[in-house]
């Protein structure tokens, strides 16, 4: 027997959760199929959850494609349907070549599993991020931020997750939530999550409460990570401080939880608990456009005393 | 004895790739800090090494802990594997952000060889920045002389340059200190 998930018309980090919910009393191993036909639009989240979802199931999920010709050709440029033919059974028409690249997508849908594939999105978004971060009327001073920021958390799955996962940059226009373009990041993989990695810590003992939310507070908000080594946790840290400095928003969800440093301009909350169940850790970073009138941030102490 | 370490080409030797001029990822990190022991080991027992920054596009916070940190600490503990001092050339703003947040994380300094001279950057005591300044100043100074330009007690000022000289940031020549580099400028 088939259970048929619907896939909203707009996929985000927000309405990925109604995709969960419809799965948590599906067990794993039950054949699902995905209903996307109907999807008109899809976020970088949306697009890499999607493809780390069919990493959760034991029996090959299916999908039917968006039937708008404009949506399945944009999940082509995006590289979504190169992954997704060896993740799901795949049913509808889609183009089988990606065709043009598509300006806005910056980094199409990548796999990362291990250190080389880090370096090689690092070097591939590095020219383009300069020209897009200046579109945003973000200084030069921006691009190397940016890229570290890409690499951490692309580290992230190498060093904790236990298994790949993907990567995916895209600009687009927020006009709901901000009205300018955003430049954003999502990463996402299917592996042991947050919680089960900081619990294979040496001598790791657990509080009262200790959960998936205590997890992300732990590693997001005081850069506890699973080694003893106290250089570790930077990562994150940076890209906290990274993200402040250019009014950037990251939320990371794992497992029940997600987590997020939220700027002026939004109006999440920061921690949210209970959610539907998702396995590994799928983060992302969105940066705004900086409106004209708004003064660039002081780079940091410089390299001086 | 003085090293020249470019550091982009021995992260080319590491990763086996001339596509790569960034220094990112740990792996990446503690493969390019093995190979700078490595060619360190070929070295005289007191070494200088230039670490250069210049041909590297930039390097995450994960490789500046395991390059940069990793490496200092090894030197500045109580048995280093030898008497080396680092100068770190090259750096630009691209790099700081990333070497600044692990020398705090951790606690260390380093100097910096700049157009306009040589500076110590990190985390350093009031005291031992003012040592470290004062010495510089001298270019090569028995304790009591910079203790009397200091107008400090010798004790506190032999106590700190010591201190210093743990750190790999300045160099005991005889009865006389200096600080790392120091001879590089005029």
């Amino acid at each position: 027997m088939t259970t048929v998930v619907n896939v909203p018309p707009s996929l985000d980090d927000y309405s990925f959760d109604d995709v969960l919910r419809q799965l948590m009393p599906v067990s794993p191993d039950t054949k699902v199929l995905l209903d996307a036909r109907h999807v008109r639009w899809a976020s970088p989240f949306g697009l890499t959850a999607l493809l780390t979802l069919a990493q959760t199931r034991a029996e090959m999920p299916a999908l039917a494609v968006p039937e708008l010709e404009e949506t399945a050709s944009y999940w082509a440029r995006a590289g979504f349907f190169r992954h997704a033919e060896e993740l799901y059974e795949l049913h509808g028409t889609y183009p089988k070549r990606a065709g043009a690249a598509d300006s806005n997508v910056l980094l199409e849908i990548t796999s990362v599993s291990k250190s080389e594939d880090v370096h090689d999105v690092v070097g591939r978004i590095q020219q383009k991020a300069q020209l897009m971060l200046r579109e945003l009327n973000l200084d030069a001073k921006a691009t190397v931020g940016f890229a570290m920021t890409l690499s951490e958390i692309c580290q992230n799955i190498v060093e904790h997750a236990g298994r790949g996962g993907w990567v995916m940059v895209q600009t687009y226009r927020w006009t709901k939530r901000l009205g300018r373009r955003v430049v954003v990041i999502a990463v996402a993989d299917a592996g042991v999550g947050f919680r089960q990695s900081l619990e294979t810590a040496p001598g790791k003992e657990r509080s009262d409460r200790w959960d998936d939310a205590a997890a992300l507070e732990d590693a997001v908000i005081r850069g506890v990570s699973r080694f003893r080594d106290p250089g570790r946790g930077q990562g994150l840290a940076g890209v906290r401080r990274y993200l402040g400095r250019w009014d950037g928003k990251l939320a990371v969800r794992s497992g029940t939880a997600r987590i997020a440093i939220v700027p002026n301009w939004d109006d999440d909350v920061p921690l949210a608990e209970h959610l539907p169940p998702f396995p590994g850790a799928q983060v992302q970073v969105t940066i705004p456009e900086r409106a004209p009138s708004q003064p660039s941030p002081q780079a940091s102490a410089r390299t001086k005393r | 004895m003085m090293n020249h370490i470019d550091l982009s080409s021995v992260l080319r030797q590491t990763v086996a790739c001339d596509l790569y001029s960034n220094l990112v990822t740990r792996p990446t990190g503690a493969a390019v800090r093995d190979q700078i022991e490595r060619l360190l080991g070929d070295a005289h027992d007191r070494t200088l090494t230039v670490i250069d920054f210049s041909q590297v596009s930039m390097i995450d916070f994960s490789c500046a802990d395991e390059v940069i940190a990793k490496l200092l600490l090894r030197y500045e503990a109580d048995d280093p594997p030898r008497d080396a001092y680092f100068l770190f050339r090259g750096v630009t703003e691209e790099h700081w952000e990333a070497i600044e947040a692990v020398l705090e994380r951790r606690g260390l300094a380093l100097v910096l060889e700049q157009a306009d001279g040589i500076h110590v950057v990190g985390t350093l005591s009031s005291e031992e920045r003012r040592v470290w300044e004062g010495a510089q100043q001298l270019g090569r100074a028995a304790p009591a002389e910079l203790a009397k330009a200091l107008g400090a007690p010798a004790s506190d000022v032999q106590r700190s340059l010591e201190a210093l000289r743990r750190r790999r940031l300045v160099m005991r020549v005889g009865e006389e200190y200096m600080v790392v580099g120091a001879h590089r400028v005029g």
